[in-house]
């Protein structure tokens, strides 16, 4: 069988004049169709540096990048990214936001009406339809999220990048939005890569958990599989001893084995 | 987002003092106020605006027309200035051949030549702004050109810009052209150089070709950037255009005032630079109206 997505043997060197630092070594993993896999580690161990290379956005210095056993070095819709900051174009309502995306990918695909039907249709999956006149300044924090998310959808990606999502979000938005994109993920069966700092949030969406040592040369420390079964209740697990024990062992792994060191 | 909940336990403790908390609610909807209560506060929005300038004004005349009516003043008291100029003011559309036309054609001839040197400096200066601004190369050759450029001033290129043309016509659009293209220029690159990774990032990922990324990431991105130099730059094509207008002759308020010096119709020089005045704030609010309406979204959050 092969791997969907497969990172291999990732090596990532920034030069700056004579200064070197390897920010990534031997990043080596796969990822299969419909998994839901996070990316946790301290700030500043690489990990947003991992996705940009995924997406393209970043090149690697050693290794490549295989999307169902082609290589990938430049981005595209292929492997959508919802952005930590959403990034959404402050110029254009959430509408044109959702359909700039959808009127390159489909181009020739789709007439106009069918583009306008998918566009309000990726709008409904996150239910932000009723605002789709809006701009990004007249919405929530949550909302701009979700109508990022609903950017990355409807470009049909064969892998949907998280970058830190939810992290620029209060913890009660957060909890919400974290139920919609598992919903999402249930209903659509992306595949999907996150990055994250937060040990619940990893644990609760997850099938996989790749934990990261600390930079510079980061590497893969630990991956954790999760074997809870979808889908996945908020409150009951809380009380899950399967939950409990996962969420043991990253905060271990966090905490403990690779913790934290400040630069000097 | 933590008011209402507050308000909603307080209700649920005391059930009596729901209709005094609902009230403010309530009164807090203006969308019914009358109609004529409207008219009556906009027009006091209006008045609080308007009067405090008008008697500024009115004092300022005031003042001009004591210092200036005592016989041997150099200068017309504002009521000479009237009297003098009654037939330019109330007919502004006269043409009796040459130069002797009404302020009318004199105005209109100069806003011509400023709308053709200063629509050409707009779009060669986002071009090169842009250019600028996305390419380091660009940057690095030619900053330091237009850093030099920019400083000479406007009247300093009309003899070159005569001897290349040999007409006064296109001379005088050429120094509005070479006026105000580089507060463009400066600031659309600025512009182009903040636009943020984000938004480039966004554009990678959709794979916008390099003219939609320009059109429907760069332009927009940057206009806040772009407006602030088209309001300098025709603020500064308004400015040439009259000193150059002095030099070239010909039909132009620029002419029209130096004729007018040269006639000792000093009456006729002050009417003239209030239009000046007049028409030059009304160029900047032009396009301080344009930049709000284009950029109405892009505010950064």
């Amino acid at each position: 069988m092969h791997a969907y997505l497969k990172l291999d043997h990732i090596d990532k060197t920034f030069t700056r004049g004579n200064a070197v630092t390897d920010v990534l070594k031997d990043i080596n993993l796969t990822i299969d169709k419909g998994e839901y896999v996070s990316i946790i580690g301290h700030s500043g161990c690489g990990k947003s540096t991992l996705l940009n290379i995924v997406a393209g956005l970043t090149t690697t210095t050693q290794g490549c990048v295989l999307l169902e056993n082609r290589e990938v070095n430049s981005p595209g819709p292929d492997r959508a990214v919802v952005f930590q900051n959403h990034s959404l174009l402050p110029w254009l309502t959430v509408y044109e936001n959702v359909r700039l995306g959808v009127d390159k990918v489909f181009a020739s695909s789709k007439t106009r009406a069918e583009r306008h039907a998918w566009v309000m249709h990726n709008l409904n999956l996150v239910q932000m339809a009723h605002a789709k006149d809006k701009r990004p300044s007249e919405i929530s924090g949550g909302m701009k999220q979700r109508v990022g998310i609903a950017r990355a959808l409807a470009m049909e990606p064969k892998v949907l990048l998280l970058d830190e999502p939810f992290g620029a979000l209060d913890a009660l938005t957060r909890a919400h939005l974290q139920d919609s994109v598992m919903a999402l993920h249930q209903k659509l069966g992306n595949t999907i890569l996150m990055i994250t700092h937060d040990v619940d949030e990893a644990v609760l969406l997850s099938d996989r958990i790749v934990m990261m040592t600390n930079g510079p040369s980061a590497r893969i420390g630990e991956v954790l599989d999760v074997p809870l079964a979808r889908p996945r209740k908020r409150l009951e697990l809380a009380t899950s001893p399967t939950y409990i024990k996962c969420r043991q062992r990253v905060l271990e792994f966090l905490y403990e084995r690779h913790r934290f060191v400040e630069a000097a | 987002m933590s008011m209402p909940a507050i308000k909603t336990e307080a209700a649920a403790a005391v059930p009596m003092a729901v209709p005094t908390a609902a009230a403010p609610v309530v009164t807090m909807t203006p969308k019914q106020a009358p109609r004529s209560e409207k008219y009556i506060k906009m027009a006091r929005e209006t008045a609080v605006r308007v009067v405090p300038p008008l008697v500024v004004v009115a004092l300022l005349m005031l003042f001009w027309e004591l210092v200036c009516r005592r016989t041997g003043s150099t200068l017309p008291p504002p009521s000479r200035v009237f009297k003098d100029t009654k037939e330019l003011i109330f007919d502004p559309f006269f043409d009796r051949g040459g130069i002797d036309k009404g302020l009318f054609w004199h105005l209109s001839a100069s806003l011509q030549r400023v709308a053709l040197g200063y629509s050409i400096a707009a779009v060669i200066g986002i071009g090169l702004g842009t250019l600028v601004g996305q390419s380091v190369w660009a940057m690095r050759g030619l900053d330091p050109l237009f850093q030099v450029l920019r400083t000479i001033p406007p009247l300093a290129w009309l003899p070159l810009s005569l001897a290349a043309f040999r007409d006064g016509q296109p001379s005088a659009i050429f120094v509005i052209f070479i006026t105000s293209v580089w507060p463009i220029i400066i600031n659309t690159a600025v512009g182009i150089r903040n636009i943020p990774q984000d938004y480039r990032n966004v554009a990678a990922v959709v794979q916008l070709n390099p003219l939609e990324f320009f059109a429907k990431i760069m332009i927009p991105a940057a206009a806040p950037y772009i407006f602030t130099g088209l309001r300098i730059g025709i603020g500064l094509s308004w400015l040439a255009i009259v000193a150059a207008e002095m030099l070239i002759g010909g039909v132009g308020i620029g002419f029209f005032i130096w004729d007018a010096w040269n006639s000792s119709h000093i009456s006729e020089i002050i009417l003239a630079l209030f239009y000046v005045g007049i028409i030059g704030f009304v160029l900047d609010r032009l396009i301080a109206g344009l930049a709000r309406i284009v950029t109405r979204g892009t505010a950064m959050n």
